[in-house]
Parts: structure tokens; sequence; C-alpha cells
């Protein structure tokens, strides 16, 4: 079924991105391939060596067909990333004070290659890519946003996870100092944040782990340097800024299913049929908007991913099991 | 100066004080520097702008007792106006601009924040429709109760912001605080209040 959306939907980059510089793929992966080779550098080496346009012309998939992809403005200004303050615009003031170079991911628990690695060693060989994803916020906003990075499975091969592992445990960096939602002591959400996914979830083709956007490194506020998105499921799932992957036979607890268990599960998949408590999950804000035109759409089941993901869910009760 | 004078700069400058907001927000309306939710972000400023004038406006009793400052009590009904100036243009902004017709109807049970800040907005009707001289002076002893009930409008207030919050209780917290703070001034109107229900 994926092969069938690629060979009809398949949309050049540049159409997309708006920078046209070029560089040929094969180059920025001889410069990864370089930057691996000498992991005794800092880590900035690969982001720094590579021109940014490594991330740019790509080959690239379009997952949301004939859909409006949004402004790079809107995406990079308005968002949700809790360490760094509850508004929307918290994230973009103030994700700048995260340092992101270097960057290293302990990766423990059920798997043969447990350590901590530098980003450019956990990137090594992988060849980067370009998606264009749905992304559904829990609060009932959305955005299509162009992602590049690679598919979750590729990375999670290369720590080889024992067969007994049968969920992936995600944390994002938890440094005080340099977050100031992490330091709210009103906060109420139990720091570092936590998400999960089960394997065949983490495994599937659809999620991808990314490291830019719209032909461009992430910016922090949008979790650099490496992020989960997961796009049948809400917003939340896609943790930012990962700094340590774990594998293992019990199912991890989310921190939203600490800080709200009656509003947040540990599934949260896009579901127009499931209302939050406090609000209804039928439609969604497609961003940006107007004042006069809420741009309000109907929800799709798993986001339009339905096709791809239902198996998965196959005989569960999506409502018991939200 | 004489007193006539002062009295028309202090009602001046809390006219154009509390008028401020409004060429604020609708500037940077204007300007599309709203962010990319322009109608939640004008609701939540009117909100907060209500929220804020009402405060003050509560606020004029126990400074008036600090007899070094001037008395503001000539002004509290003109605050009280704006107050409820900015709870309708708050009310109207969300009809308007924010709410989902189709599924208003469960909206508005999944969502029991609105139906406080209506029932504080009523609150807030009732008080602007007894303001002016005429029914002060026909509702007479019972105009000093009824106007107490703007406490509880303040509460339900409080409540509503609370009720919307997801994982940082901070701006509660802060309107809560002078919430108590306050109301600790008006005891008077707390013992009024229990006294009536002891007395029942
Ligand atoms: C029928 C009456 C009311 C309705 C339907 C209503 C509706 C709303 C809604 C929908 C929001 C959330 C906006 C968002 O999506 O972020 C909100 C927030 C708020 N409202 Fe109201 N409201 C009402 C009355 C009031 C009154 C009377 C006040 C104050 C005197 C008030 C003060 C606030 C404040 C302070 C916020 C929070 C803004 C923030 O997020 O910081 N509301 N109201």
């Amino acid at each position: 079924m994926l092969i069938k959306i690629r060979s009809s939907l398949d949309i050049a980059s540049s159409e997309i991105t708006s920078e046209s510089a070029y560089l040929n793929r094969r180059k920025f992966l001889s410069l990864s391939a370089a930057a691996g080779a000498t992991s005794l550098l800092p880590s900035s080496s690969l982001f720094a060596s590579a021109d940014a346009s490594a991330f740019q012309n790509l080959p690239s998939v379009n997952y949301a067909p004939g859909e409006k992809i949004t402004p790079y403005e809107t995406a990079s200004t308005y968002n949700n990333f809790y360490e760094f303050g509850t508004g929307k615009s918290d994230p973009a003031k103030y994700a700048h004070e995260m340092t992101t170079k270097p960057w290293s991911v302990v990766v423990n628990g059920l798997t043969d290659k447990p350590g901590t690695y530098n980003l450019e060693d956990v990137l090594k060989g992988l060849e980067l890519e370009e998606r264009v994803y749905r992304f559904r916020c829990v609060e009932a906003w959305s955005m299509v946003i162009p992602w590049v990075g690679f598919s979750l499975s590729a990375l999670l091969n290369k720590f080889q996870p024992s067969p007994s592992a049968k969920y992936v445990r995600f944390e994002t960096l938890n440094r005080p100092e340099e977050m100031r939602g992490v330091r709210s002591f009103t906060s109420s959400i139990d720091w570092p944040y936590v998400e999960g996914l089960r394997m065949d979830e983490a495994m599937h083709p659809l999620t991808m782990m990314v490291v830019g956007m719209y032909g461009k490194e992430l910016p922090n506020q949008n979790g650099a340097p490496l992020r989960l998105i997961v796009p049948w499921k809400y917003g939340f799932k896609s943790i930012k800024s990962i700094a340590r992957i774990s594998f293992s036979e019990t199912r991890p607890r989310t921190s939203w299913e600490k800080a709200g268990p009656s509003e947040y599960g540990f599934y949260s998949n896009v579901n127009p049929n499931v209302d939050h408590p406090r609000w209804s999950q039928k439609t969604e804000r497609r961003l940006p908007n107007s004042l006069f035109s809420p741009n309000r759409i109907d929800t799709l089941m798993f986001n339009g991913y339905e096709e791809q993901v239902a198996s998965l869910y196959a005989g569960m009760d999506l409502k018991k099991n939200y | 100066m004489n007193a006539k004078t002062a009295h028309l700069m202090r009602w001046w400058f809390i006219f154009i004080a509390c008028l401020a907001p409004l060429p604020y927000i609708v500037y940077r309306l204007v300007v599309n520097n709203l962010g990319a939710e322009p109608a939640k972000a004008l609701v939540e400023f009117l909100g907060e702008t209500s929220l804020i004038v009402l405060f003050v406006t509560l606020a004029v009793t126990p400074l008036s007792k600090f007899k070094m400052l001037p008395s503001f009590v000539k002004y509290r009904r003109m605050l009280g106006l704006w107050v409820f100036f900015y709870a309708s243009l708050h009310l109207l902004s969300y009809g308007m601009f924010l709410v989902d017709w189709r599924n208003f109807i469960e909206d508005l049970y999944q969502r029991p924040y609105v139906i406080v800040g209506a029932l504080a907005f009523l609150i807030l009707l009732v008080l602007a429709v007894t303001s002016p001289r005429a029914a002060i002076k026909k509702l007479g002893k019972k105009w000093k109760r009824l106007h107490r009930w703007v406490y509880l409008a303040t509460f339900l207030v409080v409540v509503h912001v609370y009720w919307q919050l997801r994982a940082d209780y901070f701006e509660a917290l802060v309107y809560f605080t002078f919430f108590v703070a306050l109301m600790s001034f008006r005891l008077d109107v707390l013992l009024a209040w229990k006294s009536k229900v002891i007395n029942k």
C-alpha cells in the first residue's frame, strides 16, 4: 500500500523547499561517513561540516497529497514543548537556550548494543529522505510538515533489540539549567518527558526519526537534534530532543499518562470518534488560520493513515485503549 | 491644582489606561502579529484584560483604607464597567471566531470551564445593569448585598482559568493568590455571608 502512494504521489522536494542550493545526496552521505569515522571530534562535526543544503533535494514522498504545506514560519513558531514553557510561542523564544551540540543518546534495556552514542554514530549509514505528513495535535489543531529523517526501524535495527523487547521507550533531554519549563515549580509533569511505542508501532514504516524539516536542520523548538514523528498519533507522542532510547518487555508509563491518566492514554491514536474529556476531537483547525476563517476540517481516523496502520490495532477496543 | 481638575485628570487617566488594551490588540490583529491562531490569542487577551481590570477594581476598596493615597472609590463604577466591557468582547469574539458551532452542545458539556465562565459573565451583566445611580437609589440596601456577588464572579473566573490548564498551574496560582489576598481584606463580606447562612 505504501508503494502505491509512493508511485502516484511523489513530488519533487524543490516544490516544497524554498532554498534551491544543490548538493547531491552522495556528497552528503560521504560527509556523514567522514564525520562518523572521526567521531572522536566534537559531535557538531556532522552538522557543522555538512553544508546546510545537505537536507535539501532529498528523495521526497508526500503523505498528505493535495494539502497545503504549512509555512515554515508557522511550524517553527507555534508549538508545544513544555520543557520551555506552556505558551505556544515559548519554545521559539526559549529553546535556543538548549545546547544541542554535542549530543549523545543513551541506548539501554533489552538490546545487544547498549551504550552512550554520539549523535553522528547514531546517524551513521542512515539515508535521509523527506516525507510530508499531516501533524495533528491533541488540542485539535493541525499542520502539514515536510520532515527530513528516516524510518525509526532502520535506527532501532542498528541497536539489535532482543526478541523479548515488546516496547521502546524514549526520553527527552532533562537539563533544568537550560529548560525554564523544567525549572517551573508549578509544573505537573514529572521530568524527564517520557514517551513510548509498542515494538510493532515503532517498526512500522511510517514511523519516522527526524533530524530536519523544510530542507533544513531541525530548529531547537521543534525538537533538535533528533525527534520522533508518528503521524497517526497525537503530536505529544512524537517526542522531541531524544536523549535516551530503552527497550523493555513491559509497557513504559508516559509523562502524559502520569499527568492525566483519564485524558491521555498510551496509544493516543488520532480518532475523531473518541473525544478528549474536555473537548471534541471530531474536527481540527488547520493552521495558520485567521479571524474569519478558522480553517476547521474534519479529523480523519488515524489522521488519514488508516489504510496503513489500522491493522496494528485489529481487535482492540479503541475507546478503551485511547 | 484644585480638586475638580485633579478629579478630571484621574478620570481621564483611568479611562485611557483601561481603553489602551483595545487599540493595542486591534493593532496586533491588523498587522498579523498574533501568531498562527489569532482568534484564540484575541479571546485569551480579552479574557485576561477583563480579569486584570477586575482585580484592580476589587483593590480599590482595600487601597482606600490607606489614607495617604487619593481615594479611587469614585472611579470604581467606571472600572467595573470596563471589566464588563472586556468580558463582553471576550464572549463576543469567542462566539464569532472561536466556537465550533457544529459541536457546540457537546463541547459545552465537555467544557465545564465555559459554563463557569458564563455564570461569571451573568453576574457581571447583572452588576453592570444595576450600576447607574438610579438603580443604586432604587435598590437601596439591597444594592450593596447584590454587588458583593462580584467576589463570587471573580472566584468563578479563577476556576474558569484553572479548568483550562493542562500541565502548569502558574497562571492559576497567580490569579488565585490575588483572589485570596483581596478577599482577606473583605473578611467582613465573608462574615456577613456566614452569619446569613447561620441565621437561616
Ligand atoms: C460566557 C462567558 C465566557 C465564555 C464562553 C468564555 C470562553 C473562554 C474560552 C473559550 C477561553 C479559552 C480560549 C482559548 O482557547 O485559549 C477563555 C479563556 C479565558 N477567559 Fe473566558 N469565557 C467567558 C467568560 C469569562 C469572563 C467573565 C472572564 C473574566 C472576567 C473570563 C476570563 C478568561 C481568562 C482570564 C481566560 C484565560 C486566558 C488564558 O488562556 O490565559 N472569561 N474563556
